[in-house]
């Protein structure tokens, strides 16, 4: 092989972009901006992550200013397309709400849809989510929708015209991984949409082996910010999900119960 | 004076003050903020001609770090 067919082998090249409503993406890492230490810290492991979709939450402006400021003041939005959630909301009114402010930035009708059920697994309220994503899909929105690892919820949120659904590998901010493959493969199989594994992926392997299901994507946000450093976990990530997409697309062996000689059996002297 | 409720909290603000003079009060860019009015979302184009008064709930939000 000429050394010039070797450069050409990377992952993005042996990989397909892949499209949610009418945006392509060639990178199937997203991530968050939340928790970070820094917001110079968050910059450049987002830069690191070689993600182009990034998301964002609303909420109120600190008047006393002493907190931080706005995230397009270290964000720059023309590099990076933002999904603004609705973390936090606890009813379909509220994340409809969220939603609806997001847009009114003027940057997109995106929206990535989260109506939580519960404080202490911070799992999905999933006749919550449905009943916000049909009156948000209605209004125009593109309704990217955190939902658990259920298929049945899954074909509903696809019924009701979500440009993607995003079941969970584990509870948000747990980094406890891929808790049930098959049914993250379920989804997959049975879904038309693309299908995004958000919340839950700790480390490396976790994103490889979610990955390795099949899904389109990734999004996570905890296991960057929270590592001890963020922009190699960051570049950990982007390879673990390329390593995970190469392998999915390759193909795997059989497992098999009993060892195969790699080497002839044949030939041997006496 | 008059009482408004800006992010949940009372404020002081003379009366005919419109949205686009209190984000200035404020010292906020309009550009990077979305503005409820009374639960309403206020398009940026109407800002200047928007009055607040007094009893009117305005919330000013905006894009933060989130996950």
């Amino acid at each position: 092989m000429s050394s010039q067919m070797v450069e050409k082998i990377d992952a993005v090249s042996l990989d397909s972009s892949f499209v949610i409503a009418d945006r392509t993406f060639r990178s199937r890492l997203i991530v968050g901006t939340g928790k970070y230490r820094t917001n110079d810290e968050m910059v450049r492991a987002i830069e690191a992550s070689g993600a182009e979709m990034v998301t964002v939450a609303v909420r109120r402006v600190d008047l006393d200013r002493s907190k931080e400021e706005g995230i397009l003041h270290h964000l720059d939005p023309e590099r990076y397309f933002l999904l603004p959630n609705t973390a936090g909301c606890y009813t379909a009114e509220d994340a409809i709400r969220y939603a609806r402010l997001g847009r009114a930035t003027g940057m997109s009708d995106w929206v990535k849809l989260e109506v939580i059920g519960d404080e202490r697994t911070l799992l999905p309220d999933v006749a919550a989510t449905l009943d916000a994503a049909k009156v948000l899909v209605a209004e125009g929105f593109q309704v990217l929708a955190y939902t658990n690892e259920d298929v049945i919820t899954a074909l509903r949120l696809e019924d009701v015209g979500c440009a993607a659904v995003m079941p969970l590998a584990s509870p948000i901010g747990s980094g406890l991984g891929l808790v049930n493959p098959y049914f993250i493969r379920e989804i997959k199989t049975r879904l038309s949409c693309p299908v995004i594994v958000d919340a839950g992926v700790g480390t490396a392997s976790d994103a490889a082996l979610t990955m390795e299901q099949g899904v389109d994507g990734i999004l996570m946000n905890t296991a960057l910010a929270e590592a001890k450093d963020p922009i190699r976990m960051s570049l950990a990530m982007r390879l673990g999900v390329q390593a995970g997409r190469l392998a999915f697309l390759a193909g795997r062996m059989p497992r098999r119960e009993v060892a195969v000689p790699s080497s002839p059996v044949t030939g041997m002297i006496d | 004076m008059m009482t408004v409720k800006v992010n949940g909290e009372p404020r002081e603000i003379a009366p005919g003050t419109t949205v686009s003079v209190l984000l200035e009060g404020l010292g906020l860019h309009p550009r990077l903020i979305v503005v409820e009015h009374n639960r309403e979302i206020l398009d940026r184009t109407s800002f200047d001609a928007t009055e607040v008064r007094a009893g009117d709930s305005i919330e000013l939000v905006h894009f933060v770090g989130g996950g």
